[in-house]
């Protein structure tokens, strides 16, 4: 066990992955000054500087992964994978079902997302649904740096493309990169829990964590809570300020969207009987109808209430806060099921 | 082709830089969030080309957007108020300073690196139907003509001909990597390969951007298809403001400047991975970006657009104190207005 920040943490997955696996390529733009660590280790034929073309390299890295290497690809954000999109959606992804499950795309795309430090709407967007809803892809967003290292590992070793989104408010090298610059002005409202914490390294308990298993953070009998990343931690949060109004919420962290952890998911509805979904990506056509046909699929008709980002999200930080799911709206919706 | 006097030119150039510098203040004291990329440095690009253009030409921008838009006249308190996060900003508080528009001005920015080339060009489409003689222009850096989207925007201009006009301002950089070593051939030669007119100018010589950019924007209103202007300039602020890599290449000393080669230095020896001469050629690239940024002309350098054009106008008799006291208290009062009504928590 080692204490590490999130960042840290999937920077350490991906050094030891590196270090055991030669077929592990990195590339991006600017990753030999934003990852020089693995840059001063493996050199530039193994971390490969890109222009500011991501359908290319982002193409590339898929055609490299079914030749024999195993890309890594940095985006600088995940809103930026509207550029590159093909790449994932027709083919990366297609490729393990139009061989018939003969031959498989070993890629992993690290990205950046979602908001809460003003960099307004094409900055701050999580996207996780959109991908999520593509067959042939794996999508996790880890909230604790334990998760960040074992997600990075399992999908170091998978053997189709995944995608692992980094919350930037959790990343404390994204925020401070994007968000602060160095200011004491600037103040952000980081959930501590996940933006540092101990981290199970390589041969230890823990290390690797498997996809499709969510993670129950608080047991409860009145409301389940489905989220990830940074909701998770509001959440929490939301649960806590629940608990003392004598509402039980039960709190499930479901780490990995494709593949979902429906069992866990049912489990808690058929104790509870009642669903808030928690989710930074936009309200219509994602996460939060999913698990509403989940539950129905499951013959459940939990009451169901959802916090999720209704629009763009606007700019002007308090509007910005108020458009993401936050403490005080998880507990209303919440309190609206009881009622 | 109407043309701006070199003292005109210069007012505008002041004007820029006075709006970033204001903005640099509001960002450092906490009133402006997200990446403040300022466009010190790009003042002679803006003032060349902006100056030169017309009601009913459309203008596509990027992450480094305000000089053009001060330039062109888009009003300077809604601006600073957008950025300050104000429902009576520009654009309602909703887009902040990388997303500005104003559709009365035709001009509209865009966070997504190449996106203002495609944007152009439906200007200058719709410019060919709606305002003849009207064109579409895109600034875009040297990093964003490898983005895909421009690249084949190359081939679309020509094949519909339009009255376009890309001003690529190369400033050396994208981000903390130098945009030519991940950039195959020159990009002029790229464009001309495609059929575009293209010009090159110095962006420290606001009058030779001025009439480049005035030749080209001709040539495009009359309906010989698209052209590129190549100019070259500084990057003075970094990428953004408090842009780690050069605030850690002027103090090598500091402690962030440590604590990464700390980092690196343990990596670099770590066993398992590339050869000692990898190891050895990826430390000299690192020191090689950071010696590049260590170097970058400063404000009021030699090589600073704005002191260029002060000189130069100071040797022509021009008044130039006058320019400048003028200009420092048009954005001042902007400023001033800009923040009223706004709690300021400074310490
Ligand atoms: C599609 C896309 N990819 C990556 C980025 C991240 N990014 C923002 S600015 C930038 C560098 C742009 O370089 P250049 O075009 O030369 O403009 P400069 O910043 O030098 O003015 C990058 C990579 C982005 N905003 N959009
Ligand atoms: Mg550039």
């Amino acid at each position: 066990m080692r204490e590490l920040t999130f960042g840290e943490a999937i920077d350490k997955a991906i050094e030891d992955a590196m270090a055991r696996d030669a077929s592990i390529v990195l590339c991006g733009e600017d990753v030999p000054l934003l990852r020089p660590a693995l840059y001063a280790r493996f050199g530039a034929d193994r971390v490969l500087a890109a222009p500011i073309s991501e359908a290319a390299f982002l193409g590339a890295a898929a055609g490299a992964a079914m030749a024999g290497l195993r890309p890594v690809v940095e985006l600088y954000m995940v809103d930026f994978v509207a550029v590159a999109l093909d790449a994932l959606l027709n083919h990366a992804a297609k490729l393990a079902s139009f061989s018939d499950g003969d031959w498989s795309c070993p890629l992993l795309l690290r990205a950046p997302c979602g908001g809460g430090y003003g960099d307004g709407g094409q900055h701050g967007q999580t996207l996780w649904g959109m991908l999520a809803s593509i067959p042939g892809l794996t999508v996790v967003v880890p909230s604790t740096p334990a998760d960040a290292y074992g997600l990075t590992t399992t999908a170091l070793a998978h053997d189709g493309p995944v995608v692992l989104l980094e919350p930037k408010l959790l990343s404390a090298e994204w925020l401070e990169f994007l968000g602060r610059g160095g200011r004491e002005t600037m103040t952000f409202d980081v959930p501590a829990e996940g933006a540092r914490g101990a981290v199970a390294q390589a041969g230890e308990d823990g290390a690797a964590v498997p996809f499709g298993a969510a993670a129950v953070r608080r047991a409860g009998s009145d409301v389940t809570i489905c989220s990830l990343a940074v909701g998770v931690h509001r959440a929490l949060q939301a649960a806590e300020r629940l608990g003392a109004e004598g509402v039980s919420c039960e709190v499930i962290d479901l780490r990995s969207l494709r593949p979902l952890d429906v069992e866990t998911v049912v489990a808690s509805l058929r104790k509870t009987g009642r669903l808030v979904v928690v989710d930074e990506d936009y309200r219509e056509y994602g996460l939060s109808g999913e698990l509403a046909a989940v539950a129905l699929e499951a013959k459940l008709t939990p009451r169901f209430a959802r916090v999720c980002v209704e629009d763009t999200l606007p700019y002007a930080r308090e509007r910005e806060l108020a458009a993401l799911p936050n403490v005080a709206r998880i507990c209303s919706a919440a309190s609206a099921l009881m009622a | 082709m109407q043309t701006h006097g070199l003292a005109e030119l210069y007012r505008q150039m002041g004007r820029a830089r006075a709006f970033e510098l204001a903005v640099e203040r509001l960002w450092r004291r906490g009133l402006i969030s997200g990446e403040m990329h300022l466009g010190t440095g790009e003042e002679a690009v803006a003032a060349g080309v902006v100056t030169q253009l017309r009601a009913g030409d459309g203008l596509a921008l990027t992450h480094r957007c305000s000089p053009a838009l001060v330039v062109r006249g888009v009003p300077l308190v809604p601006m600073l108020r957008e950025m300050l996060g104000q429902s009576d900003g520009l654009c309602g508080g909703r887009a902040g300073h990388m997303h500005l528009s104003s559709r009365e001005h035709l001009v509209a920015c865009s966070g997504i690196v190449g996106a203002s080339l495609p944007r152009a060009a439906g200007f200058a489409l719709a410019a060919k139907r709606l305002r003849e003689g009207a064109v579409g222009v895109a600034f875009a850096g040297d990093g964003a003509m490898n983005q895909g989207m421009a690249l084949e925007t190359l081939n679309l201009a020509v094949a519909w001909s339009l009255p376009l006009l890309v001003v690529c301002i190369d400033n050396g950089w994208a981000i903390t990597t130098r945009a030519g070593s991940v950039t195959a051939g020159e990009l002029g030669a790229r464009a001309e390969a495609f059929g575009w007119t293209v010009a090159r100018a110095d962006g420290l010589e606001v009058e030779e951007v001025q009439r480049a950019a005035s030749e080209l924007l001709a040539r495009c209103r009359k309906g010989k298809g698209p052209a590129l202007l190549h100019v070259t300039c500084p990057r003075i602020d970094g990428h953004f403001l408090g842009d780690p890599l050069l605030e850690q290449s002027r103090h090598l000393t500091g402690s962030a400047a440590k604590q990464t080669l700390g980092r690196v230095m343990s990596a670099a020896v770590s066993s398992g991975g590339g050869g000692a001469l990898q190891r050895a050629a990826s430390m000299v690239k690192m020191v090689g970006t950071m010696a590049k940024a260590r170097r970058e002309t400063g404000r009021g350098d030699r090589k600073d657009p704005l002191r260029v054009a002060h000189q130069a106008v100071k040797r022509a008799g021009g008044a130039v104190d006058v320019i400048d006291a003028e200009v420092e208290a048009e954005i001042a009062s902007a400023v001033e207005r800009a923040l009223a009504g706004i709690e300021v928590r400074d310490a």
